[in-house]
Order: structure tokens, then sequence, then C-alpha cells
């Protein structure tokens, strides 16, 4: 928000060859780079608006992160006016995102959408007529993140952070209406027992960013699912799929009963492939709910596969499933063709005029590494993005809950040096205000709301 | 009969303890003034508790003080016993408290507005605004009392409190009426509604009085005041006094049960009360019935002052009709055998919309025309009276057509008490809290004058004098905090000694003084054996030393929070911008600044329903006019 802020995003599009520029603007661009890029030549010694080649190095475990080529640009004359560092990465998506990582624990901000050109246009970079562009590009932008983070924030993560914010409110609560009700017979709430508290809540932050680290939630690339009649081969394929990429496997346990998510890495390209219960009507209560869930994963994904059984003959439901997902990026796979004659085959190819198509056995395991092809086909053509809303808000969140982690550290430090609760009642406030960024929610209100409706008071 | 009987250039409209306030303030810079009361025997009346400060408050009164304001120093006169509240809590939270003698507070805060040069006090009843069209724009130009009478004006600050069509409550009978059986102001309202002007209904009520003699107090906890009386007003050194003492009693299974089983009696059940109520302020009623599993609640017992046996029951708010309260308050150990001399009441007022303000308090649509206390919504005689000092500078500077005033979140409370009632308006009477304060660190009760009496000297309501005394209490803070940096102690046996006595870790090289200060076991007083050169210091320049020393990366921090706050809050946005036109802004977001109309970008990012891309394109709206020269 604050314009003075230095700020840093991956400013290129993901993907292909995992190529990619950080980019990082403001005053304090220079101080940031200059901790973690290690050149030929002394940092302060490099030009302006040239190229040197370097290695980011962690400057607390002190290890190589990759080798980078840095631009470093003294302002006025950049893209926004401000000092900037771009750093080009060559090391693909995780690297990137690590050194996006190092340079937010240097200082920098997270940048909002459409930060740099709305830097660029309010310092005089960018001319009048174009500030209605600017302003377009802030709004979609937000409206993309945020409908990014809403995608990101349902289900488990969203639901822990918002109840350890609910503890934190609580808490500040507490502490609250012993400052503002000295006199009421409330509980005492004591500088130990928050300490206690605290620590607890810091342990399961750190729970989660280690999952982040380890990728267990780091949602990337792009959301793949798998659709058909049940028995088709779609458990099959995602362990085919998995199985030869070795990538990371990740089941979320407990989010759900009837739908596997697994990531897989397909000719470079990281996907996330959800496995669906099998489409079809059904009056099964149970059922009714794995197929609706379905539903709802094939409405949030960029790309469907959808099995077609040669055995069974391309069906009316088949093309009732076709229909319904006409707006998506497609492929079709008719699987188990070693089990039917190739007229059989041909009989179903007929009802996929301008579909792409593979002819599969997984059993025989035929066609199975043109599914590959075909997805890099797609993405290579642009036909389908990369998640990099997701991925950006991700980090945003990793970022924040750090940031919410040292804010607990400091409250517990208060603690240690003795320092009355008023003051541990800062860093309580900042950890919230973090979570909160992430949930979209603002502490202030929520803990006068609290104090009422929890605690007795009045005259 | 209409007749003009006199003009002023400020007219102000109450005289409880924001009118006064309000009248003071603007008289005191020469502006010729008049107050008018409904009835001048009830000018700054405690209508509800016989206190002043508590939490929050007390930092309110403070801030009145350093700006030149009175409440504090009657406050200081009339007071008749004296606590500092939080002790142990943290020193931005530190809150003075004092019971006081109301009639006495009355007496003397009436003699001053008496004695005050350039003021009038006239008793009236003030029915009717009487303004004029100027260049399309409305302007007050003068009142009109229920008699008739005219006084022309060019100003007018309303602080009417909670007399605007005010309705008393008690069970199922109500009647028009204001607080202590004053007279209501019924006809002010319509005036308001004529121009335009949204209204509220809110209520608030305030618990029983009883006879001193009829109660048993050997049942009860005693609760006396602090050894030392640390005075409100920043102009008195100490004061010493012969403090009372309160007392302290508990509802039990009995009392509840009483109000239980008469539940349905209540007038809130009955939708006789149509206003709402303060969620801070709750009935004994309706804390029974809210909060079940509580067996007890506290009914603290405090004298309404020297020269009455009248005592107030706070804890015991009600609306529950006559014959309950009476059960219920003989259920209370000590009171069993009590004598009530004035029941519990709920009143019910109108009140004024305070989102149609700007942060000078004066009215955005109306030239002239400033508010200030209860009819904004707000609760509290420290509410009050801080909104009328503000409202009555902004008149006085508007009528001499110097700059107005305003307090930002990080300079005071008042600050955020007139930002939270501007931008975000309330729903119920707003009380001051310290945790609506964002930078409370900073906003302590012991530093107001460092932050405001610079501002109080400046617009001329704080005396040479009084500013030459606080330059040097200043001077001396600095100085005492630059030679504890500079002494470096050397870890010599004595040295070695005191630590050992403090439970200090010891020293095995030479360490500054600052640095020992921030040892939460080292007090400044404890310093003086190892510190053969510390000066002899005021109470007062000590506590600040050891507050700057001991917090000192605390306060850094919240500074830094506060450059960043500055930031937004000097990027201004014109009143006349209309925020339909503006492409980009979300409908609500628009629809919103259009109602508020801020003052800042900073202003504008509080209000609610407007985003952080909403501040976004403001801020590009503002560049784009900037460039097209418009700014």
């Amino acid at each position: 928000m604050i314009v003075e802020d230095t700020i840093a995003a991956v400013s290129t599009p993901h993907g292909t060859g995992g190529i990619g520029i950080i980019r990082i603007s403001g005053d304090k661009s220079f101080e940031i780079a200059k901790t973690i890029f290690k050149g030929k030549n002394n940092f302060d010694k490099i030009k302006s608006h040239t190229i040197n080649y370097g290695k980011i190095i962690d400057p607390v475990k002190e290890d190589t992160i990759d080798e980078v080529l840095l631009t470093k640009m003294k302002k006025p004359n950049t893209f926004t006016r401000e000092d900037i560092i771009e750093i080009n990465c060559h090391g693909g998506m995780v690297v990137l995102k690590k050194i996006l990582d190092l340079v937010f624990k240097q200082g920098a901000k997270p940048a909002e959408p459409g930060e740099f050109t709305k830097r660029a246009f309010l310092n005089g970079r960018i001319d009048l007529s174009q500030a209605e562009a600017v302003i377009d590009v802030i709004n979609s932008k937000t409206e993309e993140s945020s409908k990014a983070a809403v995608n990101q924030l349902e289900g488990k993560l969203s639901f822990k952070l918002k109840n350890f914010r609910k503890k934190l409110i609580e808490m500040l609560a507490h502490i609250e209406v012993s400052i503002d009700y000295p006199e009421h017979d409330i509980e005492e709430i004591t500088g130990k027992k928050i300490y206690e508290e605290i620590i607890i809540i810091k342990e399961n932050l750190e729970e989660i960013i280690k999952n982040f680290e380890r990728g267990r939630i780091l949602r990337e690339g792009i959301d793949a699912v798998i659709i058909g009649k049940p028995n088709v081969g779609k458990s099959s394929l995602l362990n085919e799929l998995s199985g030869k990429s070795r990538a990371i496997v990740t089941d979320i346990p407990g989010t759900t009963r009837d739908i596997l998510e697994e990531y897989v890495n397909i000719n470079g390209v990281p996907v996330r492939i959800i496995d669906t219960a099998g489409i079809r009507e059904t009056k099964d209560a149970v059922e009714i709910i794995g197929v609706e869930k379905a539903h709802r994963a094939v409405e949030e994904a960029e790309l469907v596969i959808m099995m077609i059984d040669a055995k069974k003959g391309f069906t009316h439901e088949d093309s009732a499933i076709l229909e319904k997902i006409s707006s998506k990026k497609l492929i079709v796979l008719i699987n188990k063709i070693d089990k039917v004659s190739e007229k059989d085959v041909n009989n179903i190819e007929k009802n996929l005029k301008e579909i792409k198509y593979i002819k599969t056995s997984l059993k025989e395991e035929i066609g199975i590494d043109k599914i590959g092809d075909m997805i890099t086909k797609l993405f290579a053509k642009g036909e389908i993005n990369l998640n990099n809303q997701i991925l950006l808000t991700n980090i945003r969140h990793k970022s924040l809950i750090d940031k919410a982690i040292s804010s607990i550290d400091d409250a517990m430090a208060a603690y240690k040096n003795k320092m009355p609760l008023d003051l541990m009642s800062i860093d309580i406030v900042s950890a919230a205000d973090f979570l909160g960024e992430i949930t979209g929610e603002s502490v202030k209100d929520d803990v006068i709301h609290e104090i009422f409706s929890r605690f007795c008071l009045g005259k | 009969m209409e007749f003009i009987a006199g003009e002023y250039e400020v007219v102000v409209i109450g005289a409880g303890h924001a009118g006064c306030e309000a009248a003071l303030a603007s008289a005191r810079k020469n502006i010729k003034t008049v107050i008018f009361s409904i009835n001048l025997d009830s000018v700054a009346n405690m209508p509800c508790n016989p206190s002043i400060g508590g939490t929050a408050k007390g930092h309110l009164v403070r801030e009145i003080d350093a700006l030149g304001g009175e409440m504090g120093k009657i406050a200081d006169k009339t007071l008749i016993q004296s606590k500092m509240l939080n002790r142990a809590k943290g020193p931005a939270v530190f809150s003075l408290r004092a019971q006081i003698d109301r009639r006495e507070y009355q007496s003397e805060m009436k003699n001053v507005l008496e004695m005050q040069e350039n003021l009038d006090l006239k008793q009236a009843e003030i029915i009717e605004l009487i303004t004029e069209d100027i260049g399309g724009r409305k302007k007050v130009t003068g009142v009109k009392t229920h008699t008739g009478t005219i006084y022309k004006c060019k100003a007018v600050i309303m602080t009417t409190g909670t007399y605007l069509k005010s309705k008393i409550i008690i069970g199922n009978i109500s009647y028009s009426s204001g607080p202590d059986g004053l007279f209501p102001a019924n006809k002010l309202s319509d005036s308001l509604k004529e121009l335009n002007i949204d209204l509220l209904r809110f209520k608030t009520g305030t618990p029983a009085r009883v006879n001193k003699r009829s109660i048993d107090f050997s049942k009860m906890e005693e609760q006396p005041g602090d050894d030392r009386i640390i005075p409100f007003s920043f102009e008195n050194e100490e004061i010493n006094i012969e403090q009372i003492l309160c007392h302290l009693t508990y509802t039990n299974k009995k009392t509840h049960e009483v109000i239980r089983n008469n539940l349905h009696r209540s007038p809130l059940f009955g939708g006789l009360i149509e206003g709402i109520g303060p969620r801070y302020c709750p009935s004994i009623e309706d804390k029974v019935s809210r909060f079940k599993d509580k067996e007890r609640h506290q009914i603290f017992i405090e004298p309404m002052g020297l020269k009455t046996q009248e005592m107030y029951l706070q804890g015991m708010s009600s609306s529950l009709p006559e014959d309950v309260q009476n059960e219920m308050i003989k259920t209370l150990p000590g009171l069993e055998n009590v004598s009530v001399m004035r029941s519990a009441y709920a009143i019910e007022y109108d009140c004024i919309d305070p989102t149609q303000l700007k942060l000078t308090l004066e009215l955005r649509n109306i030239d002239g025309l400033f508010s200030a206390g209860q009819i904004n919504g707000s609760s509290g005689y420290e509410e009050a009276a801080a909104q009328g000092l503000i409202a009555g500078i902004n008149a006085a500077l508007k009528i001499k057509g110097e700059e107005t005033i305003t307090l930002d979140r990080s300079q005071a409370y008042i600050g955020v008490l007139i930002d939270d009632l501007v931008t975000k308006g309330t729903n119920e009477p707003y009380r001051m809290m310290t945790s609506r304060a964002e930078y409370r660190l900073l906003l302590r009760q012991d530093n107001a004058d460092l932050r405001l009496t610079p501002l109080g000297y400046d617009k001329g309501l704080i005396s040479e004098e009084r500013y030459l005394k606080f330059k040097e209490k200043k001077r001396r803070i600095e100085e005492e905090i630059s030679r504890l940096e500079k002494t470096v102690v050397p870890p010599k046996e004595k040295q070695i000694e005191y630590l050992k006595k403090m439970n200090s870790t010891p020293i095995k090289s030479g360490v500054k003084l600052k640095d020992l200060l921030k040892r939460p076991e080292i007090s400044y007083d404890s310093l003086k054996e190892i510190d053969d050169n510390m000066p002899d210091l005021s109470f007062t320049i000590k506590e600040q030393v050891s507050v700057t020393v001991k917090y000192e990366g605390y306060i850094k921090r919240q500074m830094m929070q506060v450059g960043q706050f500055k930031k937004l809050e000097k990027k201004k946005l014109n009143k006349d911008i209309n925020y339909e036109e503006i492409k980009g802004l979300r409908i609500e977001a628009r629809q919103k600044l259009n109602k508020v109309k801020p003052e800042s970008v900073g202003q504008a990012s509080r209000i609610s329903g407007v985003s952080p891309a909403d501040i976004s394109v403001l801020l590009i709206y503002l560049e784009s006019l900037k460039k097209r020269g418009d700014l």
C-alpha cells in the first residue's frame, strides 16, 4: 500500500524453461541485493544498467541457491523511477521461489497487484493517458489474485489460520479487557499464560511453514482434473503419471474422501491432478456428494482429462459430460483399446470431432507418453496458463506467516524481559494482523467485539 | 414575540461538559461567546457516575488539560478520592480516575464560566437554528429561544447532551424528561431535521442513588484511594486531601432470581425502548440474562459528594420497574434496609449521525455549525469535554479566519475519538477505550503535555508562564536522558554490590547508566546508590525519563509505524470530489466515500467498505489531477 516500501515479485510469466526474473523496486533494493548477491566485483562498485554474473547465497545458511544474472538500475532511469534490481534466474520455479523468499526475508514486501505499474505512474514514468489503464490493471489483478486467494484458502489451511488468529484475538480481548476494565472481577490473565499459549500457536505456524517448504501445500502449476465413468481407469492413470514422474506425491489427508490429488511433473510442467469420483447420475446420498465435488473440481480446473471406456463405447452419458465441459481445455483418452476392435475405436472417434484425443491402454502401456506431449503442447501454445496467481499468493501467504511468527517471537522475548502485558499485546496485535492480511480481517474491531461478547462489563 | 436581543460571535447550546469547554475555549480566544442552558443550576452536571477519568478517559482529561482545557483543573479541585489504575500493566495504560464531589464540581465550573471575559451565561432553551443561503451554501446566522428571542451569531456549537427529545423509561412508565428531572429540549431536533441533518436515536441509563445512612458498610469491602494523589492537571504538582472510601458489594443468587422473575417487565422486552444502548454499559438485567454462568456481579458504592448522603450504585444500571428495583437492591449484602432516593432509569435521546461532520467537528453541509459531545453519538463526560474543546477552538479559529486544528490518531486519544466518530460513525453510544488507539504506547497519560501543550500554546490557550515551565520540564527530561546515556558505570565493588542486591546480572566491564535502567528490575530511584551525580528531579520528570528509557525499543517501533501512517494522512482529498465520477472505484467505495467525504487518503482507508485497491485508484486519481494541474 505505502508507496515508499521496497517491493518485490516475480515479474515474468513462469513457465516453459523455468527462467524467470525477480524484480525488486524501492529505496532498499540495493541494500537487499547486496546481502544475497555475490559477484566478481564488490556490489557497490557495480555500474548502473549493467548485467552481472554471480551467485545468490542465503546469508544465514550460507549456501548457494542459484547462479544468476543481476541487473542493477539506479533511479531515476528505471521503470518505476526507483532503484531497481532484476535477478535473472535459470534454476526453475522452485529456485525462483526460494530467491524471492530470501528477498522478502531481507525486508522487501510482496508487491500488490499492479504495483510496479502503479509506482511507475505515481513517479511520473507513465503519462496521463495511461492512468485509466493502470487502474484497470490494478482492479483486474486484484480480482484475479483475490480469486486465487479464495481458491487457495478454501480448505484446511484457511481453517487453521483463522483458528490461530481467533486464539490470538481471544487473548488480546482478555488483555484489553483487563486493561480497560481494571476493576472488574474477571479472571486475571498473566504474561505467563499468554506465553504458554503463543508458544503453541508459534509451533503450529512453523509446522505450516515447513509444509510450504516441503511443497505439500504449495500448489503450483496447472490444475488438471481426471473425469470419466466409474472403472474407466482414472486411478490407474493417476498412478501411472505420478509413478513415472516420481513427483512430489501428496494427498492432503482429511480434505476429501473421494477426491485424490497428486502433483506430477510432466515434461517439466508441474501439474496438479485431481482424480474424481466417477461422474454419473445417482441417487445414493454419499455418492451424490462425491459427484458434486467432482463437478466443482472440473469447474475450477484449467485442464480436463476425460476418459472414455472403449469397451463400453461412446454412451450418451459421455456425450452429456462433453457438453458440460465444452468451455474447458480438454484431452480425451480412449482407454482400454487393447480390449476392443479397431472398428469399435473408430465409432468412438467419430464422436470426437475437433477434440484432441489419444488412444491408450494403461494396462498395456500404450499411448501414455503421448499424454505428456499433448499437455506440453497445449501449454507451449499458450492454451493453458500456469497458475501464477496461486503461486504468488502462496509466497505472499508464506511471507505473512513468517512475519506472524517473528511477531510472536517478539512477544515471547517481551515476556522474558519482564515487559508488562500491554507491551506484549503490541506484538500479538501484529501477529494477528499478519494472519488477518491472509484471511482478510482487521484486528481492532474484532478485539472490541470479542471484549463485549465474552466479558460481562458495565456500570 | 420575536425580537433580536443581541449578537454574539459564537453561541453554545447546552452547558454540560462539552458546552463548558467549548464556551471557555472560544471566549479565551477573545471571541464574544454566549452559552445557553435550560437550567443554569445544572451547569456541568454529572447525571451518571460521580467520577472523572478511568481507562482511556483519564488520558482524555490529561489531553484536555495539555491543550488548555478546564476539566482536569476542576476535577483536581473537587476530587474526594483518586486512584491510578493499571499500575502493573504497562506505562501506556496507567489511567487516572477520581471520585468527584458533584455539586462542588458544578459550582466551581459555573464560577469559572461566570468569571470568564467575553463569555455570557443565559438560561434559555434554544428551539431553532437560523440559517441563510450564502453562495449556494447554508450558513448558520442565529438561534431562537423558547420565548422567541433571537440572537444573531457567526457560529453555533451544539452540545445538547442527552436532552434532545429525551425520554425517561422506568419499567412500563415512560415520560418526556431530561436527566435528573430537568426539562428536555423537545423542539431543536425538528429544526435540525429541517436542515436535512440525519438524526439517530440512542439510549443510555443510570443506576439508583441511595441514602448512605441506610447502608451497612460492615458487610462490604473497603475501596480506598491511592496514598499519593497524582493530579489530572499538569499545572498542579500535588494534592493533599483527606480521601473518602468507596465500597464494594456483590449481587447473588437471590438478586439474579428477582431479576429473572421480572425480566418480562423490562421495557426492552416490551418494545418501549427503541434507542440503541451501549454494549459496554449494559443494565444489570442485561448482564444477568446474557452471562448466565456468572454467579455474582460487582456493585461499587460511590459517594456523590461530601455534603450529601446520596450514594451511587455503580454496576446496577437498570430500567426495570421501581418495585423490582427496590426488591433487587435489597438482596445485596449491606443494602438490606436501603432507602432509595432516586430510581435507576434508562434515557433515550436524539443525536446526529457523526459522519456528517468534518474532523474539525463542523457539519460539512452547514457553514458555521459545530457539534460536540453526546449529540455526536459519544458517551461519557470526558469524551464530551474533549470534543467540546476542539469544537470551541475551531469555531473561534474559523471566525478569526485562521487555520482550524485537527488532531490525528498518532497525536492524541482526542484524535482517535473524533476520527472514529467522523470516519466510521457509530451504532451505539461511543466510549473511549485504550484498545481503540493503535499507537497507545505513544499516547500515554504521562506525556500528554509533551504531545499537545505546544499546540495549546500556539493556539493561545496556554499561558506564557505555563509554557515556559513546560519548556523547562522538557529540557530537563532531555538533559537527564542524555546524561544517563553518557555516564558509564565501572564494575567496582559498590556497583557489583548494588546489582546483587537488585537481583540483577553482574557487570564485567563499564556499562551505561541508561542500559542499566533498561533492566526491568532496576528503577530510576534505586540508581541513586551508584549514581553520585543524580540531579534532584520532580516525580513527573523522573517518570518521563524512566518510561522513555525503559521502553525505548517499543517506542521507536511505534514511531516508525506512525511515520508510515502519516504519509497517507498527508495526501489530502478535496471535499468537492464526486466519487461517483472516479472510474475504477467499486460501487460500495464510491457510496461510502461520497457519504463521509474524507479529508485525506489515510482517512479514506479507514472507512469500512473501502479496499486497498480502491485506495490505489484514489492515489492514481490524485496524481492525474496533479498532472493536469488541477491540484
